[in-house]
C-alpha cells in the first residue's frame, strides 16, 4: 500500500486464495471510494480462437483445460451445447449420470473453496494448514467431505481434473451397479460431515453488509421447475428474466475495459448482477433436498440470502444438497441402454448454459458439415460477476475506511473471495465478436 | 534441521496441475508438516521469502513480463520442477504457434492495445535449466508426491518413461486398438496417468504428451492406413496439449506440410 498526500490506494498485486492471477486497485480519500479496479492479468489463452477448425466431439476435451477446479462444468455446456446442434437428446439415465458427475464438482469445487480460500479469512489465518494447526477437526472433515466429491468425478470421469469418460451423446464407459453402490455408502458416511459443515459455517462471524434499494443485486440463475438448477433449466433472474440458453446473446453483452484482461458482461437492459450460489440459492431455494432445507431452517438462515459473506453458508448448503441428490440418484439409478447415442456430424448452431459452481456459464458454438467448430463463445461466471464483485467494494468500503490499512486491505480481499472468482476461466472471452456495427454479437 | 522451503508457480495454465496437490486429501497436511509451504498464491496468504529449496513450476511462459519472472524463479530456486503439459510443453495455448500469429492475433484481439501477451507459448526449459519435468495434463498427484519426496530425500524420482501401452497391459486391459480398432495414441504417449482411456473404452489421445523416442511417424502412418482415420484425426491429437512438444510437433508438421503440397486433398 501506498499513501500519497490526500488520496490513499489500496494495491494488491496478486491476490492469494483465488484461482488464477488477479490484482486489485482502489483509490480513495476522505470523501470517499474514487476507482475500484478487479484486474484480471491472467494471460490469454485463446481458446476461442482455437477452437475454430476442431472437430465437434472435441470440445468437452479441450473446453476442460479451460479451468483445472471445474472442468466438469466446460465438459457439460460445452456437450449439451453439441446436442443442440445436433439436434440430440440424452435419454433420462444418461442424464441422471450427468448430474452425479456434476454433484461431483459441487462438493469438491465448493469445499475447496470454503475450507481452504474463504474460511481461514474468517478465522484469521493464512491458510488452510494453518488453520489445520488450531482447528485440526474441521480441517480434516474439510478434507474428508472433499475427498467424496472427487471420489464421485473419479468414478464417472475417470480422473479428478480433466475427466476423460463424458462424450457428446453421453459416456464412454457407464460405471457398474458394485462400483456404484461402493460409491454410494461413501456418500452415507460423509453426508453426516457435510450436515455438520453447514452448521459450522452458519456459526462464522460475519460482517453486516447491506446494499441499498437502489443499488439491490440482480440475481441470474437457471431455473427448472422440478429440480435445484445444474445441468439444464431457463436463464431467470430476481428482475423478471426468463429465457432459453438460446436467447442469452439478446440479453447479455460484453464490455472491454482497459484494466483487465477479462470482458465484463452485463445485463443489456439494467447492467452488472450476480451469478453463483447465492443466486441459484434465492430463486431455487424451494427445489433444495428436505434436509438441507431442514438444516438451513435449523441454524436459522434465511430463504433469501442479501450479504454475500454469507455466500459460504450457501456454499455448504448446496454441498448437503449434492450429497442427497447423489444418494438419490444412485438409490433410483436405472442403467442406460447404452453408453452413449451415436452423433452424426450436421452444420449448425448450438446453445446451452449449466450452473459451474461458480455460477451460470454459457456456450455457444457453430458447426459446419463435416462437424468442425467455425465459431465459439463461452462466457464464464466469473466475467459476469467482475462489475458486482467492483461494486460491491466501493459500497462497503466507506464503512471501513477507518480501518488500520492492512486491515482495510484483508477486508477487501474476503470480499473478493466471497464470489471464488476464477481467474483462470476469466480470460477466456477476450475475444470480442465485432459485427459490422461494432456490437458485440450476434 | 529446518524444513525444506517449498513453492508453487504459476504461469500461463489451467490451475488443474497445482490443484493436484490440494487434492491430496491424505497427504497435504502431513506435507505441511514435512516442508515449509513458503509460496504458493492459490493456497496461502503468506509469502515468505526465498531462496526455496523446490520450487514446482505450473504453466508456459506467454507474456514478456512473465519471461523475466521465470528467470527471478531460477535464481530463488535450488532445484526447479515443471509439472504439467503447459509447464514442460507450452500447453494447449501452443495451439497459437501454428497460427500465423498477427491474422490470429487480429481476429482475437479487438483492443489489442490493452494486452500483452506474445505470439509464442513456451515451455518453461526454453528459458530457464529445468532439474525435472513432470508430464501430463493433469499431471497425476502420487506421481507428484512421489517427485517431491524424491527431491527432498535427494535421490532420483521414480517415473517410468514407457508409453501407455506398458500401463495398459499392466492393468490387463483389452487393447483398444487391437479388439475395436480404435484409433489411440498410447503407443507413443507418456506413461502416469495408468491407462485410463482405454480402461474407459476409449483411445487415448495423448494428455501425457510424448514418451521417450516415440515412433510417432509409424503411428500416424498406422493409423491412417489400418484404422481408416482421417488424416486431421492424427494431427488434431497430436496438436492438442502437448502440441508445442518437440516430437509431436515435427510429426504434425510434416502431416501438415505434406497436405499442402498435395493441395490439401490427402485422404484416400
Ligand atoms: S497441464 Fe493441463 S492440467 Fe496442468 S495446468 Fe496445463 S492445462 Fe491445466
Ligand atoms: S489421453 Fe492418454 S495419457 Fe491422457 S489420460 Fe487418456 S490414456 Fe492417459
Amino acid at each position: 500500500m501506498t499513501k500519497s498526500k490526500k488520496s490513499k490506494t489500496i494495491k494488491v498485486d496478486y491476490l492469494a486464495r483465488v484461482e488464477g492471477e488477479g490484482a486489485l486497485y482502489i483509490r480513495y480519500d476522505d470523501s470517499g471510494v474514487q476507482d475500484v479496479q478487479l484486474k484480471i492479468f491472467e494471460p490469454p489463452r485463446f481458446f476461442e480462437a482455437f477452437l475454430r477448425g476442431r472437430d465437434y466431439m472435441e470440445a468437452p476435451d479441450i473446453t476442460a483445460r479451460i479451468c483445472g477446479i471445474c472442468p466438469v462444468a466446460y465438459q457439460m455446456s460445452a456437450l449439451h451445447a453439441m446436442e443442440d446442434a445436433l439436434g440430440l437428446t440424452p435419454t433420462p439415465e444418461l442424464r441422471a449420470l450427468r448430474r452425479l458427475i456434476y454433484c461431483g464438482e459441487w462438493i469438491e469445487s465448493h469445499v475447496l473453496h470454503i475450507y481452504m480460500l474463504h474460511a481461514p479469512d474468517f478465522l484469521g489465518y493464512d491458510s488452510a494448514v494453518d488453520m489445520a494447526r488450531d482447528h485440526p477437526r474441521v480441517v480434516q472433515e474439510g478434507l474428508q467431505i472433499k475427498k467424496t466429491g472427487n471420489a464421485i468425478v473419479n468414478l464417472l470421469g475417470g480422473r479428478e481434473v480433466h475427466p476423460i469418460n463424458v462424450r457428446v451423446g453421453g459416456f464412454y464407459r457407464i460405471p457398474t451397479l458394485e462400483e456404484l453402490h461402493k460409491l454410494g455408502e461413501e456418500l452415507l458416511t460423509a453426508r453426516g460431515l457435510a450436515e455438520q459443515m453447514v452448521r459450522w459455517a452458519a456459526s462464522l462471524p460475519f460482517p453486516k453488509f447491506e446494499r441499498s434499494d437502489g443499488d439491490k443485486y440482480e440475481f441470474v440463475a437457471l431455473t427448472h421447475p422440478g429440480e435445484y438448477p445444474m445441468n439444464e433449466g431457463r436463464i431467470t433472474s430476481t428482475c423478471g428474466l426468463d429465457i432459453s440458453a438460446r436467447e442469452y446473446d439478446r440479453h447479455f453483452r460484453e464490455e472491454h475495459v482497459p484494466h483487465t484482461n477479462a470482458l465484463h458482461s452485463l445485463l443489456r437492459e439494467r447492467g452488472p448482477y450476480m451469478v453463483g450460489p447465492m443466486a441459484r440459492y434465492n430463486l431455487n431455494a424451494e427445489h433444495l433436498s428436505a434436509t438441507a432445507k431442514k438444516v438451513a431452517r435449523e441454524v436459522g438462515f434465511p430463504t433469501f440470502c442479501n450479504n454475500p459473506f454469507q455466500s459460504i453458508v450457501v456454499r455448504s448448503i448446496e454441498v448437503l444438497h449434492a450429497f442427497d441428490e447423489a444418494i438419490e440418484i444412485i438409490n433410483q439409478y436405472r442403467a442406460p441402454q447404452a453408453p452413449y447415442m451415436p452423433s452424426t456430424a450436421q452444420a449448425g448452431t448450438g446453445y446451452a448454459a449449466t450452473e459451474a459452481p461458480r455460477g451460470l456459464l454459457y456456450h455457444r458454438y457453430s458447426l459446419d458439415e463435416d462437424g468442425k467448430i467455425t465459431d465459439a463463445k463461452i462466457v464464464p461466471p466469473t466475467s459476469q460477476n467482475q462489475k458486482t464483485i467492483e461494486d460491491d467494494l466501493r459500497i462497503m468500503l466507506p464503512k471501513y475506511l477507518h480501518l488500520p490499512e492492512d486491515k482495510l486491505q484483508a477486508q477487501c480481499e474476503q470480499a473478493i473471495r466471497n464470489y471464488d472468482p476464477c481467474i483462470s476461466c476469466a480470460t477466456h472471452f477476450l475475444k470480442i465478436h465485432l459485427d459490422r456495427n461494432g456490437r458485440d454479437n450476434p | 534441521m529446518d524444513k525444506a522451503k517449498l513453492a508453487v508457480w504459476k504461469f500461463a495454465s489451467c490451475d488443474g496441475c497445482q490443484l493436484s496437490l490440494l487434492d491430496c486429501e491424505d497427504e497435504l497436511l502431513q506435507l505441511a508438516d514435512t516442508v515449509d509451504i513458503a509460496y504458493f498464491k492459490e493456497a496461502s496468504s503468506r509469502e515468505a521469502e526465498g531462496p526455496y529449496d523446490l520450487s514446482l513450476v505450473e504453466g508456459s511462459i506467454t507474456t514478456a513480463a512473465d519471461r523475466d519472472r521465470i528467470r527471478e524463479v531460477r535464481r530463488q530456486s535450488r532445484n526447479l520442477i515443471t509439472i504439467g503439459a503447459c509447464a514442460t510443453a507450452g500447453g494447449i495455448q501452443a495451439l497459437r504457434n501454428f497460427a500465423d500469429v498477427e491474422e490470429f492475433t487480429a481476429v482475437v484481439y479487438a483492443e489489442p492495445q490493452y494486452i500483452a501477451t506474445l505470439g509464442t507459448s513456451t515451455p518453461i526449459s526454453a528459458h530457464v535449466s529445468v532439474d525435472f519435468e513432470l508430464q501430463g495434463c493433469p499431471i497425476n498427484k502420487r506421481q507428484l508426491l512421489e517427485v517431491i519426496s524424491a527431491f527432498l530425500h535427494r535421490r532420483p524420482p521414480q517415473i517410468p518413461s514407457h508409453s501407455v501401452c506398458i500401463e495398459c497391459k499392466l492393468r490387463g486391459n483389452v487393447c483398444v486398438w487391437v479388439a475395436h480398432g480404435t484409433p489411440c495414441m498410447g503407443p507413443v504417449t507418456h506413461a502416469g496417468c495408468g491407462a485410463i482411456c482405454p480402461t474407459y473404452n476409449r483411445g487415448c489421445y495423448g494428455c501425457y504428451g510424448p514418451k521417450e523416442n516415440p515412433n510417432t511417424g509409424s503411428l500416424s502412418h498406422w493409423w491412417q492406413r489400418e484404422l481408416g482415420a482421417e488424416e486431421a484425426t492424427v494431427v488434431e491429437n497430436l496438436r492438442n496439449f502437448n502440441a508445442g512438444a518437440p516430437a509431436f510437433e515435427r510429426e504434425s508438421r510434416r502431416w501438415t506440410d505434406r497436405q499442402s503440397r498435395e493441395g490439401g486433398h490427402d485422404k484416400e
